[in-house]
């Protein structure tokens, strides 16, 4: 957990409203892992008055990178930044993934909702390293909610992909898609980010076929380092249910201690 | 070389900057950002006799310039605090300050007496102004006769010097502060988060699971400025001054208005570093205006 005031912008992305920032920053580069997540100060002035919370992308050895949506002030502010401008950011922050070498040879089903897709390439990444197979479900609304399609597709992953209206790959949800799927294999492990409602059907339909799933959960955050008690969910711990702090304990949780927000099933 | 201690009395501090409550964690939180050593002091998170809970989310909304909070005081109630915290904050050359709660006079009183019993602790923030744990942010520091009571009882418990953390929802701040100050304390620090909210106008919800929570940032501080000036101005004991408190130019405005301390709170949300930063800006400030100790500065306001 280090502040680098000053990481330099060295790339830019943009699809519509979609937009990756590449930060240099070689201390949290060196210690971020999949699933966790940085804390960018997106004005230097008390409008917006707080950071934002966004999980790491990917990494190199002296980058991280970030992928967000339009979604409000903040991240319209963050996206009108430009290359060689510099971000004060802290990171990296939280506890990423379950995933180490002991995934080696398996087969892993990476399930990513809308901008929930940021924080899967990293762990693609990492899968691939330790010599995993990682199958990817990527969805969106429309067919330009899926800007990542393409780098997914380039990087040889088995990339499944569906779109709410249609407009490209299986027609409904990634929940939906990935059920259709499991008709035809086990996963040995899922890793899921994105809306609340798709999360709690993946969950269910892990929990159905007992496979072990984690997920990435968002949150509005103060500080993004455990002093505020903001960002907190119900989780169970030691067979109670308690609200645990996102930033700290999370953003990634085993599929089995959340407790799922009622209704919409 | 510019001497930034303050004495409060009852308790010197190496400057006037101390973690606000709340917004510092149990201090912890704060040590891979900067040196808890180099701080006046923090105030840990509020602590009840018990573990709590705290609110459901959403906690927290963003307003102009500000944060609105419902948090709803979770904590790890006083044993833990004892076992788990307390051995650990022992360690650091800095003031420790614990906040304390209570559902009645007897729970302030309970927490007091329980702490007492260890070392490492320098004095109590009495918290009577907590908006966010009784409905429409009902707490003691709204009436001057539950402050009176509070603080006494716990004056007379305790074996530390109190410092009564005052509500600026009140009509009259002045009378509450002359009320906590006949019933014993040593000091107040001023002010909590004014009672607020914010209304999401697609669903007509309130933006906040509790409805009401408490605003605090920059866009409070000319009023918290003004109440402490105005209790700065009538109480005899110190005043510790807060309320969106960003910078060391926020810092020297309380000061001047007659605040012997701050309390620096959101800001550390912001900017984890903000306290150490401030008070390297406070060091400037004297250095260039030639002022070798920082209390000469406290209640200069010019007519």
């Amino acid at each position: 957990m280090v502040k680098d005031p000053q990481a330099r912008i060295i790339d830019k992305k943009n699809w519509k409203s979609y937009f990756s920032l590449s930060l240099e920053s070689p201390r949290i580069a060196a210690q971020a892992q999949s699933g966790q997540f940085i804390m960018v100060r997106v004005s230097a002035h008390t409008q917006p008055l707080l950071r934002r919370p966004f999980s790491i992308h990917s990494k190199s050895e002296k980058t991280v990178e970030i992928f967000f949506q339009i979604t409000g002030l903040g991240t319209e502010l963050l996206s009108q930044k430009k290359p060689e401008d510099s971000l004060d950011i802290l990171g990296p922050l939280g506890k990423g993934f379950e995933a180490g070498k002991n995934l080696k040879g398996k087969d892993i089903a990476l399930v990513g909702g809308g901008r929930g897709i940021a924080p899967l390439y990293f762990l693609s990444q990492k899968l691939r390293s330790y010599g995993a197979t990682a199958r990817i479900f990527y969805g969106g609304k429309s067919q330009e909610d899926l800007p990542l399609k393409e780098k997914f597709e380039k990087e040889g992953f088995d990339l499944h992909w569906s779109t709410d209206d249609g407009s490209s790959g299986f027609k409904g949800f990634v929940s939906d898609l990935f059920k259709t799927e499991l008709e035809k294999y086990t996963p040995d492990r899922i890793f899921a980010c994105g809306p609340e409602l798709m999360m709690k059907k993946i969950s269910l339909i892990a929990q159905e076929k007992n496979i072990p799933a984690e997920f990435s959960l968002e949150s509005v955050m103060g500080c993004g380092f455990g002093a505020c008690w903001g960002c907190v969910r119900r989780i169970k711990r030691d067979n109670r249910e308690e609200w645990v702090k996102i930033c700290e304990e999370g953003p990634v949780f085993s599929g089995n201690d959340i407790i799922w927000e009622e209704g919409d099933e | 070389m510019t001497d930034l201690s303050v004495d409060l009395g009852f308790l010197k501090l190496k400057n006037p900057v101390i973690g606000a409550s709340g917004t510092f964690g149990y201090g912890l939180e704060f040590e891979p950002y900067i040196d808890l050593n180099r701080l006046g002091g923090f105030v840990v998170k509020g602590l009840y006799f018990s573990p709590r809970e705290g609110n459901p989310p959403p906690r927290l909304v963003e307003t102009p310039s500000g944060l609105i909070n419902a948090i709803g005081l979770p904590g790890i109630g006083v044993k833990r605090f004892s076992e788990e915290i307390l051995p650990r904050l022992q360690k650091f050359n800095t003031t420790v300050i614990v906040n304390v709660c209570g559902e009645n006079n007897e729970e302030y009183a309970s927490v007091v007496e329980f702490l007492d019993k260890y070392d490492g602790i320098a004095a109590y923030e009495l918290n009577i102004s907590c908006p966010n744990v009784e409905q429409d942010g009902l707490c003691p520091a709204l009436s001057p006769e539950a402050t009176f009571s509070a603080v006494s009882l716990v004056k007379k418990t305790s074996s530390r010097p109190i410092i009564a953390k005052l509500s600026p929802n009140v009509t009259d701040v002045v009378q509450i502060a002359l009320s906590a100050e006949e019933a014993g304390a040593d000091a107040l620090s001023l002010v909590n988060t004014f009672l607020a909210m914010a209304v999401d106008i697609e669903t007509r919800k309130p933006k906040l699971s509790n409805i009401y929570g408490g605003l605090s940032g920059p866009a409070i501080k000319p009023i918290a400025l003004r109440m402490t000036h105005q209790v700065a101005g009538r109480v005899k004991i110190p005043v510790i001054g807060m309320g969106g408190i960003l910078t060391g130019q926020d810092a020297l405005e309380y000061m001047i208005a007659g605040a012997k301390a701050v309390e620096v709170g959101t800001a550390n949300f912001i900017d984890p570093e903000s306290t150490v930063k401030i008070i390297e800006e406070l060091r400037e400030y004297c250095q260039k205006k030639g002022i070798d100790r920082i209390e000469t500065l406290i209640g200069t306001l010019q007519a």
